[in-house]
């Protein structure tokens, strides 16, 4: 108790700091670059916040890592609008925000899912960091609770929340998903340090990165689909009105059990370190299974929005935590700034938070003004991005391509990756016209690796044992709860069958 | 003939003036655009952090007229960033940081490249590894640590490491081999995810650098047991309560013989000139000066040994000879 009065000391005091006139300026700017480098894909926080690294040393370490943080949060937003707009998931954890946030505009209601996306985003991190300044210290010790069996666990968890939400047979949804895993596949074999299914192509050494097949196909795909469907985006008759915020807000508040079990499951996978991607999966597959409309998911439901959005920016919030407290980075950007710290001196781990209180909680007071700021500006710039949807098809069709062959280039500076996204874009062309859904082969291409890992990981800890999934409180709730989300479809037949033979002698 | 001297002389001094001309220019070389710094590893480890540090310390106090700009390149064990940088023939725009995968992943994976296929610019340092356990085990010394593994059947302790038959695991064999007992080696993505699982006690021991573990060490989460280089480190400043990094014994006199130290030094593609090369000496020659780059150093207890020339070159070879022996007794080759 005394710790957290403390705490609040510190965080009052950081509040004066990051609320001085210059460090709110550096938020706008961190704020609005991080959009625009959200927006171009590829490009993607890390990047960004390496390029403009150096800028900062001018500067003392707060404003500095506020400016930093504040190009963090500001891709987070970005992020949503190429996923909205076109498609094209900027970040790994933009993905599920496509699946209804895109059918909206194409609807016409592109203002309502990015006011839906953005403000969602916002409450996930506020929820995120009203955490992190209560429980800080708890947290850090749970999360050292997850080794590989219990990493593994959430992974399935994802995968098995997911299965069964596609309005495609199972069968197809299962082909789909096995596709993603052996691409996960190909690169280096992490536990035998050897290469497998490279064939001797060097370019193959690297596997296949999510970025490049996502941008090919998510945009190349919807790209060649719009144009056979006839040279223009549905979304022209859009109108624009400054009004869809206050609008959106009003319909938002009827959510709220959808938005709290998408922070609840945000922190969660933000703190162990499973991350953003998985946490927006989830939450959407949840959502989809509990929500009334749950059968609406996909033509354009804004719950389908609020879910990911809320669930990936409380996890990408909570992330920080680990990385200040454990060292370990929670995410690429979060590596990024991890390498910032250091130069500052300022060595993350468990002492931070003792020898550099004020840093801490003047960062952490700055996670609060950033968020506010950040909501500002990105709602005021609804109406603009919005109104990007009017321009005639043939006019930004190749503009949007030029934009993912550069944001394939800049993944790892290599033309044969721009080869790779038109594969991807002809492949998610074919698959979705024969209605293979393209979702669980994005996660499998995502997470499979990172499980697999944890997988032979915690089978060599074992010594081959199985039973390491069930051999702790932990772990055997994380994998039950995935059992049964797996097995749901399944049970809940059975559950109706029940009901229908006891209805009828009835 | 006085004439034809007098001419002969004008023409050796003009052939001197272009030749001192011709010098400073030469050794002047400056780059003309961005200098890519590739790190054949992922972003967080201990080559990417040196790098961000490098590349820090060169914007801070402008050592170069150009920016400096990091790229990670880290499939296939790094052999994607040293395939980029072999395949760069006379790109003077562009080095590379090495870590021990300079050796270990040619041999491992067959990844076509050999570190004569790059221009060895010079060694920045040596990294150091520690034998760490969690701060709640009971052994206190390497000697008690030694002695509860040879107690108990093969496989009972786990080691974690980085990747897979890189250094981690070499030193993990080189142990085995030492103790005549088997380890479960457990492979991670990085430096910093092994501390951590150390912490949590998902695994027994760990062979972490000083600076992957050093935050853990000063929060008495971890302990460290020994250090595997030939003499103790110098660096006396205290850490965790009376332990400075001076106070770890070398494993060596702890009853366990295994010794290796990993480099940390900077490439060129092949075919650039030696001016080029100079260049980048010079540079590091500076950076090394900097309060920054001190700092690094005695955070990270780094063996502050710099190399560059033939020098440097001897010193590969020989690491190279070292590395293959070792991979070869551990039947970490590739195609084995």
């Amino acid at each position: 108790m005394n710790m957290i009065a403390e705490n609040f000391t510190y965080l009052y005091h950081g509040f004066g700091i990051a609320s001085d006139p210059f460090n709110i300026l550096l938020m706008a700017i961190g704020i609005l670059l991080g959009v625009i480098i959200g927006v171009l894909p590829g490009l993607g926080g890390a990047n960004g916040v390496a390029i403009l690294l150096p800028l900062t040393f001018s500067m003392s370490p707060t404003s500095a890592i506020i400016l930093l943080t504040c190009i963090y949060w500001g891709a987070l937003f970005g992020g949503a609008i190429t996923s909205v707009l076109f498609n094209i998931p900027g970040e790994p954890w933009s993905v599920a925000t496509t699946f209804d946030g895109h059918p909206m505009a194409r609807s016409g209601r592109a203002g309502e899912a990015l006011t839906a996306a953005f403000t969602s985003s916002f409450i996930g991190a506020f929820f995120a960091i009203v955490m992190i300044t209560l429980i800080a210290p708890l947290v850090a010790q749970f999360a050292l609770q997850f080794g590989p069996a219990e990493k593994f666990a959430v992974y399935f968890l994802a995968f098995a929340s997911f299965v069964g939400m596609s309005k495609e047979a199972p069968a197809k949804t299962i082909v789909s998903m096995m596709i993603g895993f052996a691409l996960a596949a190909v690169g280096l074999d992490m536990v035998t340090g050897q290469l497998r299914l490279t064939f001797g192509i060097t370019e193959l050494l690297n596997g296949f990165d999510f970025l490049i097949a996502v941008i090919g196909l998510f945009g190349i795909g919807e790209i060649l689909l719009t144009m056979e469907e006839g040279l223009e985006f549905r979304g022209k008759a859009a109108k624009i009105d400054p009004k869809v915020v206050w609008k959106t807000w009003k319909t938002l508040p009827k959510f709220w059990a959808t938005s709290l079990r998408s922070c609840v499951i945000g922190c969660w996978m933000g703190i162990t370190p499973a991350g953003a991607t998985p946490a927006s999966f989830m939450a959407y597959g949840i959502a989809k299974r509990v929500s009334k409309n749950g059968k609406n998911f996909g033509n354009g439901e804004i719950e389908g929005v609020v879910a990911p959005e809320t669930a990936a920016h409380a996890a990408g919030t909570a992330a920080m935590l680990p990385m200040l407290a454990l060292g370990v980075p929670g995410s690429p950007t979060a590596a990024v700034l991890l390498g910032g710290l250091l130069i500052w001196g300022l060595q993350p781990g468990p002492m931070l938070f003792v020898e550099q209180a004020e840093f801490v909680w003047g960062l952490i007071a700055s996670m609060y003004l950033g968020n506010i700021v950040g909501l500002i500006l990105v709602l005021t710039t609804v109406p603009l991005f919005a109104s990007i949807l009017r321009i005639p098809f043939s006019i930004i069709a190749p503009v949007i391509l030029v934009i993912c062959a550069i944001g394939a280039y800049t993944v790892n500076n290599n033309v044969f990756d721009v080869l790779m996204m038109m594969v991807f874009g002809v492949l998610g062309y074919l698959l979705k016209k024969t209605n293979y859904p393209l979702a669980p082969l994005v996660l499998a291409i995502v997470l499979g690796d990172s499980a697999e890992e944890a997988f032979r990981q915690s089978l060599l800890g074992s010594g081959g044992s199985i039973a390491v999934f069930w051999s702790n409180p932990l772990v055997s709730s994380i994998m039950g709860l995935g059992l049964v989300a797996g097995l749901w479809p399944l049970i809940a037949m059975g559950f109706s069958k029940l009901r229908g033979s006891s209805a009828q002698p009835a | 003939m006085k004439h034809l001297h007098a001419l002969g002389l004008g023409a050796v001094t003009a052939l001197g003036m272009t030749a001192l001309s011709m010098l400073p220019a030469a050794a002047a070389w400056e780059p003309t655009k961005p200098v890519e710094f590739i790190v054949p590893a992922g972003t967080g480890g201990g080559a990417d952090q040196m790098a961000r540090t490098l590349q820090g310390i060169i914007a801070k106090h402008d050592l170069m007229s150009t920016q400096l700009v990091v790229i990670n390149k880290s499939g296939g064990a790094g052999g994607e960033g040293f395939l980029d940088v072999k395949s760069n023939k006379g790109n003077p725009h562009k080095i590379v940081i090495s870590l021990s995968n300079l050796f270990t992943t040619p041999l491992a994976t067959g990844i076509p490249f050999n570190w004569k296929d790059l221009t060895p610019v010079a060694m920045l340092a040596l990294d150091e590894f520690v034998l760490w356990v969690n701060a709640q085990e009971p052994y206190k010394t390497a000697q008690e640590y030694e002695a509860a593994i040879k107690a108990a059947p093969d496989n009972t302790f786990k080691m974690g490491g980085t990747g897979s038959k890189q250094e981690d695991q070499i030193i993990t064999v080189a142990i085995q081999k030492a103790l005549g007992k088997k380890l479960t080696y457990i492979p991670y993505k990085g430096g910093g995810e092994v501390a951590v699982q150390l912490v949590g006690g998902h695994i027994n021991s760990s062979v972490n650098n000083p600076i992957e573990a050093v935050s853990q060490w000063r929060g008495d989460k971890v302990r460290p047991l020994c250090v595997f280089d030939s003499k103790p480190l110098p660096y006396t400043d205290k850490i965790q309560g009376d332990m400075s990094w001076s106070s770890v014994p070398t494993c060596k006199s702890a009853g366990l013989d295994v010794e290796y130290l990993m480099l940390r030094g900077v490439f060129m593609p092949p075919g650039v000139s030696q001016e080029q090369v100079d260049y980048f000496v010079e540079l590091f020659k500076k950076v090394r000066e900097t309060p920054e780059w001190k700092q690094l150093m005695k955070d990270g207890a780094f063996n502050q040994t710099f190399m560059a020339g033939d020098e440097f070159k001897a010193w590969l070879d020989q690491a190279e000879t070292t590395h293959k022996g070792l991979m070869q007794e551990a039947g970490f080759i590739a195609g084995n």
